[in-house]
Order: structure tokens, then sequence, then C-alpha cells
């Protein structure tokens, strides 16, 4: 198995997801078996492919440099968990 | 035993487009909180980022001005990290192919031209802020800033001292506002600095470990955090201790780089490319109308000014540093019969003391060019003594007046009717017996002493050769 018990906790703390220790052998496993599938196509001969970034073949399109927004501010404000003097509040960040 | 410090660069340019690179909210600086940031740059759920044109064209001018390759494709990327001032748990980036790739900068310090590579230069979104005072316990988010394009310039580790770094800093700083893609204020946060600074034994081949220092946002500051942290590593080091890669943060209260705790653990940013985005792909003739929209730039400026002007090295230094300034000097120039010498030294001189002792830049300058101009032609012509101007000059900076109109209300104008000098210069002598008298018995000195009354009495107004001249013939006579 190539995904330890120790990588399973290290992701999801990177993935901010709490995970019961009863389901972390299921996650090692599975995500083990993902690598696997990977190991396998790393088999196939690809020297010759140009990597590909983006699995459609078009060029990202560009907006001219216009301000088209308008405030809306207080709608945004409404529907956040809390909010004080226009600004969002979370719980606090220590730096 | 001696040290030698390496120093690379990070600059965050932030590009003055009007709306975000990803959206079409507004970017202008002190706008209240929140009400510049719209769905996509809150990251509500569903929205998909249109990416802004005018921020990839700052982007390849840029690199066509540091004589680098502009990438044809490049790719967008996540970087992965949770902080509250960037909501979608991702900023956008560049990482494997950036729009920008290697290029360099020459720098002069002491006199020697020093070639500092650029490794690239990527596009991504700045962060918005984070309140941490007063909101009962918690901490406030301003989002206005979060979404606007930066330019992320990343320098090869080609500096050896705090003030080759500065030198490097203040080009870029010039070049970013000569090409018009920023607006430079370091104090709002437009153009930010980290730096990976490194010491090691000289002669050695081998880099040392680095810190990063982050926070040190005016010039002065970037030389003063490098300067103590090249020390305070030599100190580690000599000390029997090693460096640990770290990121420090400047306290330029107390002069000192301190490490920032609970960052410790290595990043992990698990960059992908952004399936949101597909390649940026920039064509031949994006380039060249790039290229073509680019202004002269402060290299080309200097040795033009030298060459078809006749300026000194020093004095053209001066000029291109500020674009708005290069301008002034050139305005004046066309407005005036003067020479182009003496259009840069009041440029450089009375101009730029003025401008220094109100705080003000160029482009806020209460005078404008031609009063400057025609001013030189009246000191030219004679109406006016170089001293009398800098009056003249005085009141054209407190009333908007043009010269001539002050020359005229204020009776400056110089007098040069040699009848009207000689009675003023009889006056004198009548006066001042004593020192003719030693000046008869040999003393030249009192020429001097004799000249300073007549200017006096005449209020300065006399043209002084011709003072000299007549004072002279009449002591000789």
């Amino acid at each position: 198995m190539s995904i330890t018990k120790e990588d399973v906790h290290r992701i999801a703390t990177l993935a901010r997801l709490r995970i019961g220790d009863e389901e972390v052998d299921g996650y090692a496993d599975n995500l083990s078996r993902i690598l696997d599938l990977v190991e396998q196509m790393n088999a196939v001969d690809t020297d010759a492919i140009e990597p590909m970034a983006h699995p459609l073949d078009v060029a990202l399109r560009l907006r001219p440099d216009e301000v088209t927004e308008t405030d809306r501010r207080d709608a945004f404000l409404e529907i956040a968990p809390a909010a004080d003097r226009g600004l969002y509040l979370v719980p606090r960040v220590i730096e | 035993m001696s040290w030698e410090s390496v120093i690379g660069l990070e600059v965050h340019v932030q590009l003055s487009t009007r709306s975000k690179i990803f959206s079409g909210s507004a970017t202008a600086f002190g706008a209240e909180p929140n009400t510049q940031a719209n769905a996509v740059d809150i990251a509500l759920p569903g929205v998909l980022p249109v990416m802004n044109r005018e921020a990839a064209v700052m982007a390849v001018k840029f690199g066509l001005a540091v004589n680098a390759t502009v990438n044809q494709r490049s790719v967008f990327a996540r970087k992965n990290y949770f902080y509250p001032d960037l909501p979608k748990g991702y900023q956008i980036s560049q990482y494997e192919i950036p729009i920008v790739g290697p290029g360099y900068l020459d720098i002069e310090v002491d006199g020697e031209i020093l070639r500092v590579g650029i490794t690239r230069a990527h596009l991504e979104e700045d962060a918005g802020k984070s309140l941490h005072e007063d909101f009962h316990g918690m901490t406030g988010i301003d989002l206005n800033r979060a979404g606007t394009p930066l330019l992320e310039v990343v320098s090869e580790p080609d500096m050896r001292s705090a003030a080759q770094a500065v030198a490097y800093l203040r080009k870029m700083h010039t070049l970013v506002r000569y090409l018009g893609i920023c607006d430079g204020n370091m104090q709002e946060g437009s153009f930010r600095c980290d730096a990976n600074v490194s010491v090691r034994r000289a002669g050695d081949d081998r880099l040392g470990t680095r810190t990063e220092l982050k926070n040190i946002n005016s010039f002065r500051f970037v030389e003063k955090a490098i300067n103590f942290e090249i020390e305070r590593q030599v100190e580690v080091i000599e000390g029997g201790g090693s460096v640990v890669q770290e990121t420090r943060l400047y306290d330029p209260d107390r002069d000192e780089t301190r490490s920032m705790r609970g960052k410790e653990q290595a990043h992990d940013y698990r960059y992908f490319p952004d399936p949101d985005l597909p390649p940026l792909v920039i064509d031949d003739d994006f380039v060249e109308a790039s290229r073509r929209a680019m202004p002269e730039l402060p290299d080309a400026k200097r040795r033009r000014f030298v060459e078809s002007y006749g300026l000194r090295e020093a004095d053209a230094d001066m000029l291109v540093t500020d674009r708005p300034v290069a301008d002034y000097f050139e305005a004046v120039c066309a407005a005036t019969a003067a020479d182009a010498r003496t259009a840069a030294n009041w440029v450089n001189g009375d101009v730029a003391a003025a401008l220094n002792r109100d705080g003000i830049d160029m482009t806020a300058i209460p005078v404008p060019a031609e009063h400057v101009g025609r001013l030189l032609d009246r000191i030219a012509d004679g109406t006016i003594s170089g001293k009398i101007a800098k009056d003249v000059f005085s009141t054209m900076w407190s009333s908007g007046d043009d010269p001539d109109s002050i020359i005229e209300s204020r009776g400056l104008k110089q007098i040069s009717d040699a009848g009207a000098i000689e009675q003023i210069v009889d006056a004198v002598l009548a006066d001042s017996a004593a020192q003719v008298e030693q000046y008869r018995a040999g003393n030249q000195k009192v020429v001097g002493f004799l000249v300073g009354q007549v200017m006096k009495r005449s209020e300065g107004k006399a043209n002084p050769k011709q003072v000299n001249e007549i004072l002279r013939r009449k002591l000789d006579a």
C-alpha cells in the first residue's frame, strides 16, 4: 500500500477535512488504489506527447479591462455568518 | 573570516488595471471595505474567472522591458492554501509555465554595471486584507484587494550586498512606472518586496541556507532588513550554529527580523493547472502590439538626454528616474532659448527643492513648464539676474503667475541703463569716502563691498556686470 495512515492525516489536515480514526484505513486503501492506477498509466511511453494543461484545445478568452460590477456589499454581507461595519468576520486568525 | 552575502528578490508589482484580473470589480485603492468585492472575488459557488486582457498586455510589456522571453503559451495554476483573505481556498497563479521567462536588468552601483538575472515573472491574483483589532475576538476581512492583478517578478540570487538589492529595486520601480503598469506606491502596497538572503564564506561556491524576509515596504527598510539579516546569519554560524530555512518578518520599529511562528511547517501548496482557465496564448501580433504601446524606457532616455541635450550623466540620471520629471524637463527646453544644461540645473535644483519642500510629486506641480522656460529666457536676455530669478520663481510657485507679469508688477526688471547705474554708483561713492581712500591706497578688496552697496541700493536690480565696470572706471579715474 503506497499511502500510509500518516499520509492520510496530512492530506486531511491540508484540505481541512476531519476524518475519524475508523475511516483512515479505508481512505488509505482507496487513495493507494488511485495511485496504483496512475502507476499503471505511467508505464505508457508518452515521450512524444506534449503535456496537456487543459482537456479542451482552446485558448483563454480575454475580456476588456472595464469595471462591469456594481457594489452589492449589503446583499453579500446579509448571507455571511458574521459581519460588522462592512467587514466579513471569521474566527480569529493567529499570525 | 570574510563572508559573502547572496541576495535574490521577489517583487510583487500590483498592475494598475481598472478592473480585477478575473472579474469586473473595480481595483481603486481606499474604497469602503468590501464595496469592490463581487461574487467572483468572494468565491460564491458556481462563479467562473474571466481573464482581463490588459493584465496580460502589462505583463508582456514588462517582459519586453527586461529583455525576457514572452511565453506564447502560459498556464494558470491553483496554489492551494486556507486563509480567509482568499475565500476560494486557493490563489490563481502561474507555476510551471509563467507568462514571462528568463530576462535580466542591468543596474549600476558605484560606477560598476551588474547584470541581475530575472528568473521569471508570473501573473496572479492578490489576496484581501485581514484586520485583527477590535472585532470581539474575531478577525475582520476586507476583500476589496482580492483579485487585483499582480505580476510577481523573481530574480536570480545575483546580488551580493544590500546596496545592490536596493539599486535593483529602484531600477525596477522606475521601470514599472515608466511602463505605466504600476503606480509604484509602496505605502499603499502597490510595489512590495520579499528578499531571500543567505551568507557563505568568501570563495565558497555552494549557497548557504537562506531565509525569506517579508514585510519590507520601503527602500530604506529593504537595505536595513537585509543588512540586519546578513549580520544575524554570520553571528549564528560563527557562534557554531546553523541558519534555519524560514520566513522572517522585518520590524522597522526595532530594526530587526523575527521568525514567523506558526508558519514553520513546510508549505505544500499542491499546485495543479486550474481547470477553469485554458492556457493563456500570446501570439506574435499580441507581442508586437504591446511593444508598440511601450514608451521610451529610462536607459534609452538617459542616453538621449546626454547625446542630444549635452547633459552630464549625473544630471540625466536624476531627470530620468521619474518619467514626469523627464517630461517636464523636455517641456522646459521646448519653451526656452536658454541651453539645456541650465534647464536641467533648474529642474534638478530649484524645482526639485520646491517639490520636496511641499511634499508633492511632479504631477502636482503648480508651475507650468512654459513659465520656467520663459523665466530662463529672462535671465538669458538680461532682463533679470539669476538671483532675482530665484525670487521670481518662488512667486511663480505660490501664485501660479507667469514670470513676465511678476517681473513687471514687482518692478524687478534689471537696471541695464548706464546712466541710471552711474547715478547709484555716484551716490554710493559719495557715502563711502573711507573705502574709496582704501582702494586708492591699493586695497582691491573693497570693490566687492562697493558692488554690494550698489546692488543693495538698487534692490538687486542693477546689472552686476555693468556695476563692476562703471565702479572701476570711476574709481580708477
